[in-house]
């Protein structure tokens, strides 16, 4: 390969595959917005675009080497902790210090559970909307509705 | 009990929007009085948000949901809720129109949602509980959270309309969609450099650190814009708001056409001064500041161009609430205190001679059945009140005194001439001669049409209209909003400088 280009992957490109790969699932997804014909694959488009931003939001809580963010005390430690809560503070405390970089970062995570709960009824209002729109206008494609409408309609 | 009155605002209506929908199963016909009931103690408390707010002894009121204290460095750990001046006038602004509205679909919502009405009720009033949200919201996600509440149930109530309105609300969710994801993704950069979500904290973090001029920043700024102009209809993203508002059910095109577009300028406004602050957004490394301003003129201009180009009412005012989008996108961008209190007061201001204009204009259509202009004539004799109450708005949105649009519009020039920002000033005063001709034009033909069409509009037909005089109003549930929302087109012009100067005061606070 060409020096010049496989520079430019190993710079720009692998260290940041999680933002290239988030940017082209979006411009998929606008692409599809914008020019589909059909409403379902304009749906499917906005899909796909609303996918990609939470991805970006799941890749930047990740931390290399970070594990699964929960924190699990079953050994004897927890069960002394607990009954020397009120005694033995400082000890206490050094139980619960947690190494950050062991974790991936929970928050995005947990924002995305609320953006995939948004999504997922934006979706189905728009595929309730799209089945109005096929029971009056008997299709689904933009043009043949643009024409149904185009004779009655001043607009 | 004052400290809970944020969250407050936020229940009743919330709980207001379930009682309704499990009354709607037996008791479809106490809809109405319910929702009224709920929408009306939110508008009371919220008032007296307004009194406690502007007593001097608590600016702001801080609620911190669930009870989450911040954490020993001062980091706030949960979702908050903040309430100063400028966002107690919106939310009573919002929750008030809602409650006006109510009394104006009684009938309507039987007529045009049947079978719906109770689901009508409940959306609307979730839809009040997530514009109050967004204005008080202290917590980024938060508010795309709220956004896309508002969002979800303002798709649905306009797919209520005829098959036009469907396909419009199809159109609203791609476009609602894309401006909304731009907000969240904006948020995202801001969460990668500064780690938190609350709106005061990253406005300290980036202090702090001295952020301000790393690119992530940039970009999160420009994505946060881009979202927030596609949700207020700015110009060149402005193609789902006409078809949405005019073909929607005439009780919620009342509703929705003052306030959403005003609460995302309220976004705007909150982004710009709380979130990345004065110096950010109006330093002079950046070109934008020109560039928008340049914009708003552009919108300013088309928008009152399209609306003149139109003959359809509806249409006609959904393009002028394009073009008042730009007024205030222009005046906050202008960079000086005044400027960005103008774009404030229109806020307030422009929702309540759009409300009162687009009553109006759904009576009007729905007594002469055309809803194009040249069907108007004779409208003065035959609906006084109701064109008093049209004429009033008019005048407003024209810019004559007392009317609240005359003192917005007089605010934002002060400010464009302070800003030395000419193009913005002509683009103003163009807009207002543009409005004089659209509104003039109806006012002819409902004033001086055809006399000749008196006879003709007597006929037998019109069996409910006067013998004598051939008046023929509509029923008192559609008057009272009407004069309600007239009556404040007129205090907010009356009060204006008190109202400006507690904007101002609000706002320096901001700049400092």
């Amino acid at each position: 390969m060409d020096p010049i280009i496989a520079n430019f992957i190993e710079e720009n490109i692998v260290p940041k595959f999680n933002y290239w790969i988030y940017v082209i699932l979006m411009m998929i997804g606008l692409y599809a917005m914008i020019t589909k014909n059909n409403l379902i694959k304009k749906l499917i488009g906005m899909a796909i675009f609303q996918t990609a931003i939470i991805l970006f939001y799941v890749s930047i809580g990740v931390k290399e080497d970070g594990g699964i963010p929960i924190i699990s005390h079953h050994g004897p430690d927890h069960h002394q902790e607990t009954e020397a809560h009120s005694e033995a503070g400082s000890e206490n405390l050094k139980h619960n210090i947690i190494d950050k970089d062991k974790y991936a970062n929970p928050l995005p995570h947990v924002l995305m559970l609320t953006a995939i709960v948004v999504g997922v009824s934006t979706l189905g209002l728009a595929l309730a909307i799209s089945q109005r729109i096929h029971k009056s206008f008997g299709t689904l494609e933009e043009d043949e509705i643009l024409n149904k409408l185009r004779p009655g309609g001043h607009d | 009990m004052t400290e809970h009155f944020p969250i407050l605002i936020l229940l009743v209506p919330l709980f207001g929007a379930l009682i309704v929908v499990l009354l709607g199963r037996e008791r479809p016909e106490q809809c109405w009085v319910t929702s009224l009931v709920s929408l009306g103690i939110s508008s009371i408390i919220s008032l007296f948000t307004i009194i406690v707010v502007f007593s001097d002894k608590v600016q702001t009121i801080r609620y911190r949901m669930g009870g989450w204290e911040p954490e020993a460095n001062g980091y706030e750990v949960g979702i908050e809720l903040r309430v100063d001046i400028l966002a107690a006038l919106v939310v009573f602004a919002v929750t008030f129109v809602g409650f006006v509205n109510t009394i104006y679909s009684k009938t309507r919502a039987e007529a045009e949602v049947q079978g719906k009405v109770p689901f009508f009720y409940a959306l609307i009033q979730l839809l009040i509980v997530g514009l109050c949200g967004i204005v008080m919201t202290n917590d980024a996600f938060n508010l795309y959270v709220l956004i896309e509440i508002t969002s979800l149930t303002s798709y649905a109530l306009i797919a209520m309309g005829n098959r036009r309105a469907v396909l419009s609300s199809f159109n609203y969710v791609i476009m609602g969609t894309i401006g909304a994801s731009f907000y969240l993704l904006g948020v995202g950069y801001l969460y990668i450099k500064t780690g938190t979500l609350n709106i005061d904290d990253i406005r300290m973090v980036l202090g702090n650190d001295n952020l301000w001029e790393h690119q992530s920043i940039v970009v999160a700024f420009i994505f946060i814009m881009l979202g927030v102009w596609t949700k207020m209809a700015f110009f060149p993203l402005h193609g789902w708001l006409p078809n949405a508002y005019a073909y929607a059910p005439s009780m919620t095109g009342t509703f929705m056409a003052p306030l959403m577009t005003k609460v995302m300028v309220y976004v705007m406004i909150r982004v710009m001064l709380w979130l990345f602050g004065y110096e950010f957004v109006y330093s002079g490394q950046h070109v934008w500041k020109e560039l928008i301003i340049w914009m708003s003129v552009l919108a300013i201009v088309a928008g009152s161009l399209l609306a003149l180009a139109r003959t359809d009412i509806k249409k006609m005012l959904t393009y002028l609430i394009v073009a008042e989008v730009g007024y205030m996108v222009g005046g906050a961008w202008l960079g000086n205190v005044t400027g960005q209190a103008g774009a404030f007061y229109h806020i307030l201001s422009d929702a309540a001679m759009t409300f009162c204009l687009f009553i109006a204009a759904s009576i009007i259509v729905l007594r002469v059945g055309d809803s194009r202009v040249n069907a108007f004539d004779n409208l003065f004799r035959k609906m006084p009140l109701t064109m008093i109450g049209f004429t009033v708005g008019a005048l407003s949105m024209i810019g004559l005194p007392p009317t609240c649009g005359f003192f917005s519009k007089w605010y934002l020039i002060s400010g464009g001439i302070e800003a030395g920002q000419w193009e913005y000033v002509c683009a103003l005063i163009f807009s207002s001669l543009v409005n004089a001709i659209i509104f003039f034009r109806i006012f002819e033909r409902a004033y001086f049409g055809k006399i000749a069409g008196v006879k003709e509009d007597l006929s037998p037909s019109d069996s409910d209209a006067n013998p004598d005089t051939g008046i023929k109003e509509v029923p008192w549930s559609m008057l009272v909003p009407l004069f309600i929302a007239s009556g404040f087109v007129l205090l907010l012009g009356i009060m204006n400088r008190t109202l400006f100067e507690w904007i101002q005061t609000a706002l320096e606070v901001m700049n400092t």
